[in-house]
């Protein structure tokens, strides 16, 4: 049983992890005012660029490499479309999207028949050998660790420096922000490139740690769950992690409740994430009524121009 | 779904692009269509219909073209498809899922001249046939294996939808796998999807911790022979041989042969002697076929797995053999009585004695 509950504990931190990354990155470009649905895209285009760069080099630091550098690739278009010719946000991440999952299938023609090697939990000796404790806290793979010290890093970012206050005082107005001298356009390329990089992170998760595999469409709706997850968040960093628990959390004790011949009705399971979305929407709506509330973006969305 | 909708009408559109371009050519070739669930490339299900097309091509060469059309959502999108595809001069259009049956139905009626050919469904027009395998005839054979091999006697079984394809599979291996060895238990879980590589992963994952130490699949991708394969725990390939993922995984694969079924509906188009019929075909026909069987297994086995294979080449077995009884306890088949075709095997919604679960609803 003990044996048991650490596998779902590893199997739902390998399910989460995905989620925190693209949601980490694009709450960063939230909170900046853009609203970038190519999330899927991104994740996927670096989903297939760290898997192919694992089978040629087989090297693993270099794929995670590559998979950041493709997810920004992708934000770089994104950015330019947005920032600089002004294209609306909502259209420009869904033709992204489609563009990453047409261009990822294209590249991925001949990367369907073959395996490569994953990447591996850490083994630290002494600490990953401690009962309870060694398995439960010690035992993940490198990029579970590094996806919760991203979310401690945009929380100290947001939170305690003058950019990331910069950053946010452009999320909630950007003509104010701009008026008194902030470069809106600037901040708001480079969040988005960090979302980009993160979004890639959360792809090569995928298909580097989660099935050493490369298929055509293998992100199957998890950039449009970390954008639920976003919501979630109510923008909130620490809240990602919570959420994208919750979210891996029910996906995994779902199959281990059928596995136990436990009646659970599968569809509605699988709906819980965007209904708790739904659910926390309406909270701020409602909650928001009754107080100045800050938490969504204000400019949200909204195309900047400076000469407005 | 929304973004699947769009993604598809692109295909749509990119596909139509290409019948533009390409109508001006040569003689009056036979225009063929497929339109697959999935991506060609999850060396499963949908591979295996390509596989098929590609069989249709070989042997017609010039005299057919064929446009194939991927990983198209159940639904009015497949309607539309389908219509794209009838507008554009295909003759016959073969839509290769479950779920196409409504929209199938649907284009058939707008368009009466075009001939359709429905997988796995049972609804007919005379335009519309109707074609599927008897892959329980498979699921018996690897029922049989797995009830042999296992050695924590637990199978995990990952299944898609409950529809009565999947359960008539899970019937099927339960009581093959029953019948060597009684203390056989089967954890089923339902994904509801036929592709999601993350997904299947977990759950192959989840039932290796809950103690299967063999896995079967109704799903489509390599991700659940992956698993089997990293945790050294044995699984059979579904509809393709997915040895090369699990090479020691992997005990056999059931195999679905479409293509001298599809030749020979194309070549009937082509002589004008097409009509609206029903096949259900199974390893006699060669429809249902299998890769080569692992040296893992001893020898015993292999007989028996063997001697199985013969046995329902012949005719002479049938993997739904009574006396079974349904799963409350009700009797289903007297002893030596076999099912009809219809409504039994073809609408089947219930499970058969012994296993330990609950049909989603």
């Amino acid at each position: 049983m003990n044996e048991l509950f650490i596998q779902i504990v590893l199997g739902i931190s390998i399910a989460s992890t995905p989620l925190i990354f693209a949601a980490i990155g694009e709450l960063v470009v939230e909170r900046s005012g853009v609203l970038n649905l190519g999330l899927e895209g991104m994740m996927i285009v670096g989903a297939i660029t760290g898997f192919a760069v694992q089978f040629h080099y087989n090297n693993v630091v270099l794929a995670v490499l590559a998979s950041i550098v493709a997810g920004m690739m992708l934000a770089t278009v994104f950015a330019f479309l947005t920032q600089v010719l002004l294209t609306n946000h909502v259209a420009t991440g869904l033709a992204l999207t489609l563009f990453g999952l047409g261009v990822s299938a294209f590249w991925g023609r001949s990367y369907s028949k073959v395996t490569v090697d994953r990447i591996d939990a850490i083994n630290i000796p002494g600490l990953s050998d401690l009962p309870v404790v060694g398995p439960l806290v010690f035992s993940y793979d490198p990029l579970f660790y590094l996806s919760i010290m991203a979310v401690f890093l945009v929380w100290y970012f947001l939170n305690k420096t003058k950019k990331g206050l910069i950053l946010r005082a452009i999320g909630d107005n950007h003509d104010a922000a701009h008026a008194i001298g902030h470069k809106v356009v600037r901040y708001r390329f480079l969040a988005i490139l960090f979302g980009g990089a993160m979004a890639g992170l959360g792809g090569v998760y995928l298909s580097l740690v989660q099935v050493p595999i490369w298929v055509e469409g293998m992100t199957a709706g998890r950039g449009w769950i970390a954008l639920a997850l976003v919501v979630f968040a109510s923008w909130q960093p620490f809240k990602v992690i919570v959420g994208a628990l919750i979210f891996g959390g029910i996906s995994i004790l779902q199959l281990h409740a059928q596995g136990y011949g436990v009646n659970v009705d599968a569809q509605y399971l699988s709906m819980l994430p965007y209904l708790m979305t739904i659910i926390v929407l309406v909270t701020l709506r409602v909650r928001s009524k009754s107080k100045s509330d800050r938490v969504m973006p204000h400019c949200l969305g909204k195309v900047f121009h400076s000469t407005q | 779904m929304y973004k699947k909708g769009l993604t598809n009408s692109i295909k749509v559109f990119m596909t139509s692009c290409i019948l533009f371009v390409s109508s001006g050519a040569a003689a009056e070739p036979t225009k063929a269509a497929f339109i697959y669930i999935g991506p060609t490339g999850d060396h499963g299900w949908t591979y295996q219909h390509d596989v098929g097309a590609k069989y249709v091509k070989k042997h017609m060469g010039d005299d057919v073209e064929i446009t194939t059309v991927e990983s198209v959502e159940e639904g009015p999108d497949a309607e539309r498809v389908m219509a794209q595809l009838a507008n554009k001069g295909n003759e016959i259009i073969f839509t290769t899922s479950f779920g196409y049956m409504n929209p199938t139905l649907k284009a058939a009626k707008r368009f009466p001249n075009v001939k359709f050919e429905h997988a796995t469904g049972y609804k007919r027009l005379d335009n519309i046939s109707t074609y599927s395998a008897r892959f329980y005839e498979g699921r018996h054979v690897i029922g049989k294996i797995a009830g042999k091999m296992t050695k924590t006697n637990v199978i995990g079984y990952i299944a898609s939808f409950p529809i009565p394809e999947v359960i008539r599979g899970i019937n099927a291996s339960y009581l093959a796998a029953k019948s060597v060895n009684p203390d056989i238990q089967i954890k089923i879980v339902w994904v509801f999807s036929w592709f999601d590589p993350g997904k299947e992963a977990d759950a192959a994952k989840a039932m290796i911790d809950q103690g299967a130490d063999i896995i079967m699949q109704h799903t489509d991708s390599t991700a659940a022979m992956m698993m089997a394969e990293e945790n050294g725990m044995y699984a059979f390939g579904q509809a393709s041989d997915m040895g090369s993922f699990g090479p020691n995984a992997q005990l056999t694969a059931i195999i679905d042969d479409w293509g001298p079924y599809y030749l020979q509906r194309v070549q009937a188009v082509r002589n004008g002697t097409w009509e609206s019929i029903d096949t259900f075909d199974g390893v006699r026909e060669g429809m249902v076929a299998f890769a080569p069987l692992s040296d893992r297994l001893p020898a015993d086995v292999r007989a028996m797995a063997l001697q199985d294979i013969g046995e329902l080449a012949a005719g002479t077995l049938h993997p739904f053999t009574g006396p079974i009884n349904k799963q409350d306890g009700s009797a289903w088949l007297a002893a030596g009585e076999t099912p009809p075709m219809f409504p039994d095997l073809l609408t089947m919604d219930f499970y058969v004695e012994g296993i330990d679960s609950k049909i989603p609803q």
